[in-house]
């Protein structure tokens, strides 16, 4: 197998780490079975069957019923995605009928992997459960023998968005991803940006990073459609406890576009995006950098990359956002040293020697670079000790 | 070279960000432009909290206020060298 032209068994520079491969070629870090809960009302039967065998893991979320149009594409988007993240070995989906719950099932089975699906109609909760729960053992224990192998670093999928920032992460912690970004992307990984409202003051600047004038300008569309459809047609006031949030303000940001300046930061210098995605639309482009379409919250953005197959996740943060994601290792980054030492539980990576001027920020990025083929090789982030496993779906409007 | 108090992204900017806890009023703070690593003395006019912002220079109300070298926004009042810059005398030109 060569799909990605990673497989020909030449190490394509020195930076390795250990993951498992899956039945498509993707490579994850994390060996999850997970319970995936089609609609709001499945969360009680799949935190049940969860419940029953240790070691799998629920992941209950708010929607599922009476979602249409472009709303509910979004909707099997993000749980296909999600099931077919290469972070997890196998899935078994329960849903209240056997038609979606199909549909996400034969979404996530194009991947290869294990996956069985569960409708509650005719068979009520208990049922359910115990049917869905022979299977969730039979999955974990294959699943617990599946071995690891050492990877090229260009296996990895690395995304990026930042929370809680504050005029430091402009400083320290965006700087760092984007020195990681400079220095990976050229070794072939995949890498995703997104928080399209939080560009705002910085688009002409976004638009000059893409790879080429057509690119630019789909990025601008998307992002002027967000701008004309969802803020303008909503707001109520200058959306200034929103955007920048009171986090922001707390922490020194003042406006919109001084946000937006210290967000980019996260692109580095060097490195370009080849193209524009929908949430979580997962890339076609090879490897190179992405931008994504997505809000600007925390776990609806990293919700959205880690359903479009990105299996680790890089989060600068200034005031301390303590998100984490069911899936996906959320690696977090801080410049701030009151941060580091009010919530030093929360930080993965302190930079906070870049504002006294002992750290540069090329000392950073490997620096980053070394925690995120540590976090890959196993070692749980600060989110995942703490039992942060936010999963938040993306409503782009109300239901039928 | 000690430990800055104030940090500047471009050396068009017109606001720094104090990068110390604790910053009291008159204070001679080192300044770093992190674009070239050039330095300079300014005075704080007021204790000022990590993270937030100081004038480097006399701002007029409506004009520019620069940092990353680029447009964020315009003065709402007159702002002082080594005055605070934030919400109350700094907001968005958008929404």
């Amino acid at each position: 197998m060569a799909k990605n032209g990673k497989s020909d068994g030449k190490p394509k520079s020195n930076m390795r780490f250990s993951g498992w491969r899956r039945e498509n070629d993707r490579v994850g870090v994390r060996n999850h079975v997970l319970i995936l809960p089609l609609d709001d009302l499945s969360n009680a039967a799949c935190e049940a069957v969860a419940n029953n065998i240790k070691g799998t893991l629920a992941i209950p979320h708010a929607y599922g019923r009476l979602q249409f149009g472009e709303d509910l594409e979004t909707f099997f988007r993000t749980l296909i995605g999600t099931g077919a993240n290469p972070n997890v070995a196998a899935c078994v989906v329960i849903g209240i009928e056997d038609g979606w719950t199909k549909r996400v099932v034969d979404g996530i089975k194009k991947t290869g992997k294990p996956v069985t699906g569960f409708g509650i109609e005719l068979n009520g909760d208990i049922a359910t459960i115990a049917k869905a729960s022979r299977v969730a053992k039979d999955y974990l224990q294959w699943a617990s023998e599946l071995k690891k192998e050492e990877c090229d670093i260009s296996e990895l999928w690395v995304s990026t968005k930042c929370g809680e920032s504050d005029t430091t992460t402009g400083l320290a912690s965006c700087p760092t991803v984007g020195n990681m970004y400079d220095k990976l992307i050229p070794k072939g990984i995949y890498g995703v940006f997104g928080e399209t409202s939080e560009i705002t003051g910085g688009e002409h600047l976004a638009k000059a990073r893409a790879i080429s004038p057509e690119i630019g300008e789909k990025w601008m569309k998307t992002w002027q459609a967000y701008e004309d459809e969802v803020i303008q047609a909503h707001k109520t006031d200058d959306l200034s406890e929103s955007q920048p949030t009171k986090g922001n303000i707390a922490g020194g940001l003042t406006t919109i576009e001084e946000k937006a300046l210290g967000n980019l930061e996260k692109i580095g210098r060097t490195c370009r995006y080849i193209d524009v995605l929908e949430p979580a639309e997962a890339p076609a482009k090879g490897p190179g950098l992405y931008y994504m379409d997505t809000s600007s919250a925390a776990a609806e953005c990293v919700t959205l990359m880690a359903a479009a197959g990105y299996a680790v996740h890089t989060f600068p943060t200034g005031q301390g956002n303590i998100i984490g994601n069911p899936i996906v290792p959320v690696i977090k980054i801080t410049g701030n040293p009151r941060t580091v030492r009010t919530m030093s539980e929360h930080v993965d990576l302190d930079v906070s020697g870049i504002l006294r001027r002992d750290m540069t920020i090329p000392e950073a990025g490997d620096a980053l670079i070394e925690m995120v083929i540590r976090t890959a090789n196993g070692r749980l982030t600060a989110a995942e000790a703490l039992g942060h496993r936010e999963y938040s779906l993306t409503k782009l409007y109300r239901s039928a | 070279m000690a430990a800055p108090q104030l940090l500047v992204h471009e050396k068009k900017d017109t606001v720094g960000v104090v990068v110390v806890e604790g910053l009291k009023a008159n204070t001679d703070m080192t300044v770093v432009v992190t674009a070239d690593n050039s330095s300079f003395k300014l005075k704080s006019r007021m204790e000022v909290p990590i993270g937030h912002k100081i004038a480097l220079t006399d701002i007029k109300k409506g004009d520019t206020v620069w940092k990353y070298g680029q447009d964020i926004g315009k003065a709402v009042a007159d702002i002082r060298q080594g005055d605070h810059v934030h919400v109350h005398n700094l907001k968005t030109k958008r929404w």
